[in-house]
């Protein structure tokens, strides 16, 4: 259903069908596998690897139906090809991958990496991961993002001859830059601020909706020993016990039936999860814009003041403070030609500068256009993804309660033969 | 007249023997009518209306009887008294003195100690009102219990005449002998108990375990759904709370929060009907089974009696005389307790069965309708899901 669904998102979009890998060529992760090898430092480590298949669309509407390609590519190579477009493509909401570790768990289970429902449910996140990159207009035609798909061998390689790891920015950069930006637009200042709320409140749903499922979870396990205690009353028992008997077993089955509704529930918890890591690609654009922006800042700060040095230069007023006026004031003027060497240097910077200001200045305006038109494709893309995801929600509580109802009129029934 | 017959025979042979009744067992067997005939029942109790009551010593609750009976024992057809706990204890210690193997329906404990639970507490008092009108209505349903003198003066007395009728009760001493009496022959122990009283006795063992397990299973889902309902009232604000931060999805998002809320409130429903009809059915059962034990105890020490005084006229040579006249009269007693309690006992079983029954069915009803009410409620969030999508062509359903 989510490549379907992929598949007619693009068409909502015109333009941009062409460039759709998914238009082109089916992408599935069909399997995972458990595998041993030596690491880094040589030691033995078990690690999961998954198999990606594709297979172009045309062969599959003609009916032949030949064997897919496939290669087999471990998460921390998902994660490598992700920094790379995180890199890359600053401008764009970079889909998310599955969580690298269980959190909100609501059993101590599946807190464990190797546990096969952890293992399958990160199946289905990469191979989701996959269909969002394949099915974005501007991603979905990266050279990288192709060769992941198809070269099993030497991709990692080309990943790291692109240099892409030098482009990145330093944390610290970007922190400053947050703290010390003065005009960021608004419109990103207030995604940002939208991405910190969503992060938040969606973090607070998983956590409580976690304690909620352990806690019903308890309460329908507990109906077991309804069951248990009912069959031992029914052998003591002469015209109850058939009654009781039956009932027990209905008992049993209501404290069975938990399992696959908390199941079913993971996956809601999924879709949520998806959008809390969303949320920090959102920010991590938006962060992007204030570093920009701030750069663009900087630059134009440095040639105001550069053309203020050669104003106070030219016409020998020292309006600014400078240890130079100073030590002139206290030392004597320089000299006629010191100045107009110093001059001439100035306006060599100052012309840089204006060209330096230019170039960020469009860097920041390109930044600002191709940013928001992804915000605005993600804006779409999540309140309709939320949406559904709270209409599959509520399907399942109706699934479930109509569960509930049909145990109970058994046991109804049971019991009223008791 | 009638209640000095009583005195006398428990002075003289220290059992409760009731001679005012019938003295042949055969004939007491044909006033059991054990078919319910519903259509012939002719008398109504009920049990409300709690009120407190503040003196300079105590603070207790009193409960309305009221009572309507077209029996002609009865001086009038309707009546009207109010009536404490205590009250309610004496009446079911005259009728367990009179009739020792007969099965006496429990009374609601005195108070709850485990719950912590205030005295006069709303929920308690409720819970305690009911308990008292289907101990009231076990008595008006019992055919031997119901014509009990002690029953009517319960029934009908002011609270002075009340008092004073308590007061002329076999004396305390004469108690103190019956418990003597009681204990030693409980030592002495029964040697040739009859295999169904031993099946009776192992029956109300294997039972006593099981409904203390479903007593204590049902106080765990109580416990259980209460800590779900804890995480759960936590979610709907949570929805409400992100509904805030968006545009398009606030909509539906304040609705999630909306049927969240709501199925806290059933969820809330559903645990007090747990705590107020099923946990309050399975505990007197419990208590039941305390009384069977009791009932088969007094059973076992009536035949251990008649046991010792056979074999004392064995060995003995003085009073014979004296002896086997008390005999005899063990010999009696030990029938008459025998045929009492077989009778009560088949009784008994049907109406258990009949209150465990409906008490089970009830719950499931009100399980079904718990998920029938949570059903809507997300029903209608699809609904208006779908016809907001229907509009704006967004959401394909199939």
């Amino acid at each position: 259903m989510r490549e379907r669904e992929m598949q007619s998102r693009g068409t909502d979009m015109p333009t941009q069908e062409r460039k759709l890998l998914l238009k082109k060529m089916e992408i599935s992760v069909a399997e995972a596998e458990k595998r041993t090898g030596k690491n880094a430092v040589n030691m033995q480590e078990t690690y999961t690897v998954y198999l990606i298949e594709t297979r172009p669309v045309d062969a599959a509407s003609e009916g032949t139906n030949p064997v897919p390609d496939s290669l087999w590519r471990r998460y921390s190579e998902f994660e490598l090809l992700r920094n790379y477009l995180l890199v890359t493509y600053p401008f764009l909401v970079v889909p998310p991958l599955p969580e690298k570790r269980a959190e909100f768990v609501w059993h101590k289970l599946s807190a464990d990496n190797m546990d096969p429902d952890f293992v399958e449910r990160r199946r289905v996140g990469l191979e989701n991961f996959l269909l969002r990159v394949a099915s974005h207009p501007d991603l979905s035609s990266d050279k990288i993002f192709y060769s992941f798909l198809t070269e099993e061998n030497g991709w990692k390689e080309t990943v790291f001859e692109t240099g892409f790891q030098a482009k990145a920015d330093s944390r610290l950069k970007a922190l400053n830059a947050t703290f010390r930006v003065k005009n960021p637009d608004k419109r990103f200042a207030e995604m940002k601020h939208y991405g910190d709320e969503l992060q938040s409140v969606i973090s607070q749903l998983l956590r409580v909706r976690a304690r909620a499922a352990d806690r019903l979870y308890g309460v329908y396990k507990v109906h077991g020993n309804y069951g248990r205690v009912f069959s031992e009353w029914s052998a003591i028992e002469k015209e109850m016990g058939d009654g009781l008997q039956s009932a027990g077993h209905h008992m049993d089955a209501y404290a069975a039936s938990v399992d696959d509704i908390l199941e079913e529930e993971e996956h809601y918890a999924d879709q949520l999860k998806e959008y809390l890591f969303y949320a920090d690609a959102l920010r991590a654009v938006c962060r992007k814009h204030e570093l920009t922006q701030y750069e663009l800042e900087m630059a134009a700060q440095d040639l105001t003041s550069k053309k203020q040095q050669r104003e106070e230069l030219a016409t020998g007023t020292i309006r600014t403070f400078s240890l130079k006026g100073v030590t002139s004031k206290l030392f004597g003027q320089e000299t006629p030609e010191q100045r107009e060497a110093k001059l001439k240097m100035l306006e060599t910077q100052i012309e840089e500068g204006e060209e330096l200001v230019k170039e960020r200045n469009a860097e920041c305006e390109e930044f600002v256009k191709s940013a928001w038109v992804d915000i605005e494709r993600f804006k779409e893309q999540k309140d309709h993804d939320l949406r559904e995801a709270l209409i599959s929600y509520a399907i399942m509580q109706i699934s479930m309660c109509k569960k509930g109802i049909q145990v109970w009129n058994n046991a109804k029934e049971c019991f009223s033969k008791m | 007249s009638h209640f000095q017959k009583n005195v006398d025979t428990t002075l003289t042979d220290g059992s409760s023997f009731n001679a005012s009744m019938q003295t042949s067992p055969a004939s007491m067997i044909n006033q059991y009518k054990f078919e319910e005939d519903a259509d012939t029942k002719d008398i109504f109790v009920t049990v409300d209306n709690p009120e407190s009551h503040v003196t300079a010593i105590e603070t207790y609750i009193t409960y309305r009887v009221m009572t309507k009976t077209t029996r002609s024992e009865f001086d009038s057809s309707e009546f009207e008294v109010r009536r404490r706990y205590q009250d309610f204890l004496w009446l079911k210690g005259r009728l367990e003195e009179a009739h020792p193997t007969l099965i006496v329906h429990p009374l609601p404990e005195k108070f709850v100690v485990k719950g912590m639970v205030e005295r006069f507490n709303e929920d308690f008092i409720e819970t305690r009102r009911r308990a008292l009108h289907r101990f009231l209505n076990k008595i008006a349903e019992h055919p031997i219990f119901s014509s009990s003198e002690d029953f009517k003066i319960f029934l009908t007395a002011a609270s002075g005449e009340l008092t004073s009728h308590k007061k002329q009760g076999p004396g305390f001493l004469s108690r103190m002998g019956d418990t003597v009496k009681a204990v030693a022959a409980a030592v002495r122990g029964v040697r040739n108990r009859p295999q169904e009283f031993t099946e009776m006795q192992e029956y109300v063992e294997a039972f006593s375990q099981k409904i203390i397990s479903l007593d204590k299973v049902t106080q765990r889902i109580v416990r259980e759904q209460k800590e779900y309902l804890e995480e759960l009232k936590e979610c709907g604000p949570t929805y409400a709370l992100w509904s805030q931060s968006e545009e398009e999805l606030a909509e539906p998002l304040k609705n999630v929060a909306g049927c969240v809320d709501r199925c806290c409130k059933e969820t809330e429903e559903q645990v007090k009907n747990l705590s107020d009809h099923l946990i309050p059915v399975l505990h007197e059962y419990v208590l039941c089974a305390d009384t069977l034990k009791a009932v088969l105890r007094r059973r076992d020490n009536i035949q251990a009696d008649f046991e010792a005084k056979t074999e004392a006229l064995a060995t003995k040579k003085a009073n014979r005389d004296t002896m086997r006249d008390d005999l005899d009269k063990a010999e009696d007693r030990l029938e008459w307790a025998n045929n009492a309690l077989k009778s009560d006992w088949t009784r008994w079983q049907k109406v258990m069965r009949t209150d465990l029954r409906s008490a089970f069915v009830d719950t499931a009803e009100r399980n079904v309708s718990y998920y029938e009410k949570c059903l809507a409620v997300w029903e209608s969030f699809l609904h208006s899901q779908r016809t907001d999508a229907e509009g704006n062509g967004k959401v394909d359903f199939s």
